[in-house]
């Protein structure tokens, strides 16, 4: 018996009361497919706003909700979340030989919080005074006076941050008190290590955005005068608030991701890991360098001089340990036996793509580059790069590499390559046109654009067709796979962590009996060290 | 390797958390009455005081004092991140 066919247990009440880390995972996986689509769908319309330079499709109000709400959804309800809560929450006890996480009610308990903040987030569209229009950011001292209905959604960030917390706590304990025998730090799937640095930024950060959200919450509702610069109050304040949070958060997103690349790479090079230690310990040298930059993000704001060089010199350093896995995932490919299977593909890509974005991310690290390049297009291009190039390439080869583990039924290979040709098609053509348009100058959250901007706007929004069909194939293939998919074997990729000594789908508490670990992971050469 | 079976019950004595809640109460009263005495005896008691109430507060209500170096390690790793942010600010707020 498998944990989806639970006997009496297949309603959705038991799903949404389970307390299975495995069937949460799914729960997340399942709101956040629906949430990514909505937001792709509010993408779709302002791509096709741009289609004109001037008044089309929309109103200019429309727009800004559309920029704000797709921002708000994308950044808070998917790529923060997306794998450290579907793949943490699904493989983190199995990776590391444990039947559950260590608190499974808890566990659940920041399912519903994030549900309910998805909720609050959607219901700010519609009711009160209108969508809110500030941007993901909200950054004061607009977000203190606009009539909009910020404080909804301001709200429904506070409450997803506090899920992100709890889950955060829930693996960081689960790492240090739920490791089967054997199990010692330098055997632990690198996923696991990348899960636990994500956990502590979670923890140590995202209290701080939930205190500042409340703060905007009471500046607008009691007029406290801390950042409302007619009070006296430091509009900075909060744009350091924010990005000491959202900074780190991007983090969240992007180590998880690397995680489970970590774990593709070795399987389909058919090779020990190159530098298992220092990709663990770089995990944690990202959570810790990323953590101190975020006032790269404020350099044209009025800040210091000395706080600009000073964050600009931390900005290049937090380049080093990204680097340090990029050149171990290569020196793992070397001489590999490499199987180009298509979660192996889409790592690659995550690869290719996260290196672009992760660069120009240095780029923009420099004082004076910044300057020129600040809220243009080519930020928006750089962090599409980073979070979508990386963190969603990421996530849909995780989905393949597990799939058949999740659910224990086997995809047709062929459309999964279809829409990879179509997405990496599309993402380039859409989001490079971003960046070179940054570079020459369009503003970004610009309703019009000037004749001009127009021919890489066209070439953008063509862009955005053919990576959305990219996306639909890609979806489509994993339904129809659930549907019709042939059954999955145990191991169907030759994989060598925990996972896939488990049947697919696996059991409802994981092991009859606890494994011992004998041997590192990734043990593909009989020759490497245990 | 840790587990949960290692762990070692303790009660703390109700005479003791008594003496932590009347000097919280203290800490308290003296907060408040330098506050109103003026306005730069209020910011140097906040400084000392509000720490030592939460140091309180850490130790006997939320139990830290019985816990492990790990779990203690993991509490100054916490407040050791909120001192770094914060001063970090200050690089911006001082030399603005």
């Amino acid at each position: 018996m498998s944990y989806l066919d639970r006997q009496g247990e297949g309603g959705l009440y038991s799903w949404v009361t389970s307390t299975d880390h495995k069937r949460i995972g799914l729960l997340y996986l399942t709101v956040m497919t629906v949430l990514f689509w909505v937001a792709v769908a509010l993408g779709i319309v302002m791509r096709l706003k741009h289609l004109s330079g001037g008044d089309f499709l929309i109103s200019a109000r429309a727009y800004n909700a559309l920029f704000t709400v797709h921002g708000v959804i994308m950044v808070f309800m998917f790529v923060i979340p997306g794998l450290p809560a579907v793949f943490g929450n699904f493989f983190l006890p199995i990776l590391i030989g444990a039947k559950d996480v260590s608190f499974p009610r808890l566990n659940l308990l920041s399912w519903w919080l994030f549900l309910t903040g998805a909720c609050l987030a959607v219901l700010s569209l519609f009711t009160g005074s209108g969508a809110p229009d500030t941007g993901w950011t909200f950054y004061v001292p607009f977000s203190i006076r606009t009539g909009t209905n910020v404080s909804l959604a301001v709200f429904a960030a506070f409450v997803l941050g506090l899920s992100s917390i709890l889950t955060g706590l829930n693996f960081i304990t689960t790492i240090h008190r739920m490791r089967c025998e054997g199990m010692t730090w330098h055997r632990m799937p690198l996923f696991a290590w990348a899960i636990y640095s994500t956990g502590w930024i979670q923890v140590l950060a995202t209290p701080i955005i939930g205190i500042t959200l409340l703060l905007v919450i009471l500046e607008r509702a009691f007029g406290i005068g801390v950042f409302d610069p007619a009070k006296g109050g430091d509009p900075l304040l909060y744009q350091h608030l924010f990005w000491i949070y959202s900074h780190p958060a991007v983090y969240i997103m992007i180590v998880p991701a690397m995680g489970a690349v970590t774990e593709i790479i070795p399987t389909f090079a058919r090779r020990c890991i190159f530098g298992y230690k220092a990709i663990a310990y770089s995990s944690l040298a990202i959570a810790a360098l990323g953590s101190v930059v975020w006032a790269h993000h404020m350099f044209t704001s009025g800040m210091a001089d000395l706080a600009n060089i000073i964050f600009s010199l931390l900005t290049f350093l937090v380049a080093i340990p990204s680097a340090i896995k990029v050149f171990n995932w290569t020196a793992t490919l070397y001489k590999g036996s490499v199987d180009m299977q298509p979660s192996m593909l889409y790592a690659l890509t995550f690869v290719f793509l996260f290196s672009i974005g992760g660069l120009s991310g240095v780029m923009q690290g420099a004082l004076g580059l910044n300057v020129h390049l600040h809220d243009t297009y080519w930020i928006v291009g750089h962090f599409h790069y980073v979070m979508f190039g990386g963190t969603g390439f990421a996530f849909f080869a995780a989905l393949l590499y597990w799939f058949p583990k999740m659910f224990g039924k086997q995809y047709d290979p062929k459309p999964a390559y279809a829409a990879w040709a179509l997405m990496f098609l599309g993402f380039n053509m859409l989001y490079g046109s971003f960046m070179a348009l940054g570079y020459m100058g369009m503003p970004r959250r610009y309703f019009a654009h000037l004749p001009q901007f127009h021919s890489l706007h066209i070439a953008a929004t063509v862009g955005s067709w053919a990576l959305v069909a990219g996306l639909a194939v890609f979806y489509a293939n994993l339904l129809i796979a659930l549907r019709r998919g042939k059954p999955a074997e145990a191991d169907p990729w030759g994989g060598k962590t925990l996972e896939w000594t488990l049947p697919s789908p696996p059991p409802p508490e994981n092991f009859d009996k606890l494994p011992v670990v004998t041997e590192a992971p990734y043990h593909y050469n009989p020759k490497a060290p245990a | 390797m840790t587990s949960m079976d290692q762990e070692k019950g303790h009660i703390v004595e109700p005479a003791v958390l008594a003496r932590v809640w009347g000097a919280l109460v203290c800490l308290t009263i003296g907060l408040v009455s330098a506050s109103l005495a003026s306005p730069k005896l209020a910011v140097l008691a906040m400084l000392v005081i509000t720490p030592a109430k939460a140091w309180l507060v850490f130790h006997y209500f939320m139990h830290l004092k019985y816990e492990g170096p790990l779990l203690k390690g993991m509490v100054l790793v916490a407040l050791l991140t909120l001192v770094i942010f914060i001063s970090m600010m200050f690089l911006d707020l001082g030399f603005r």
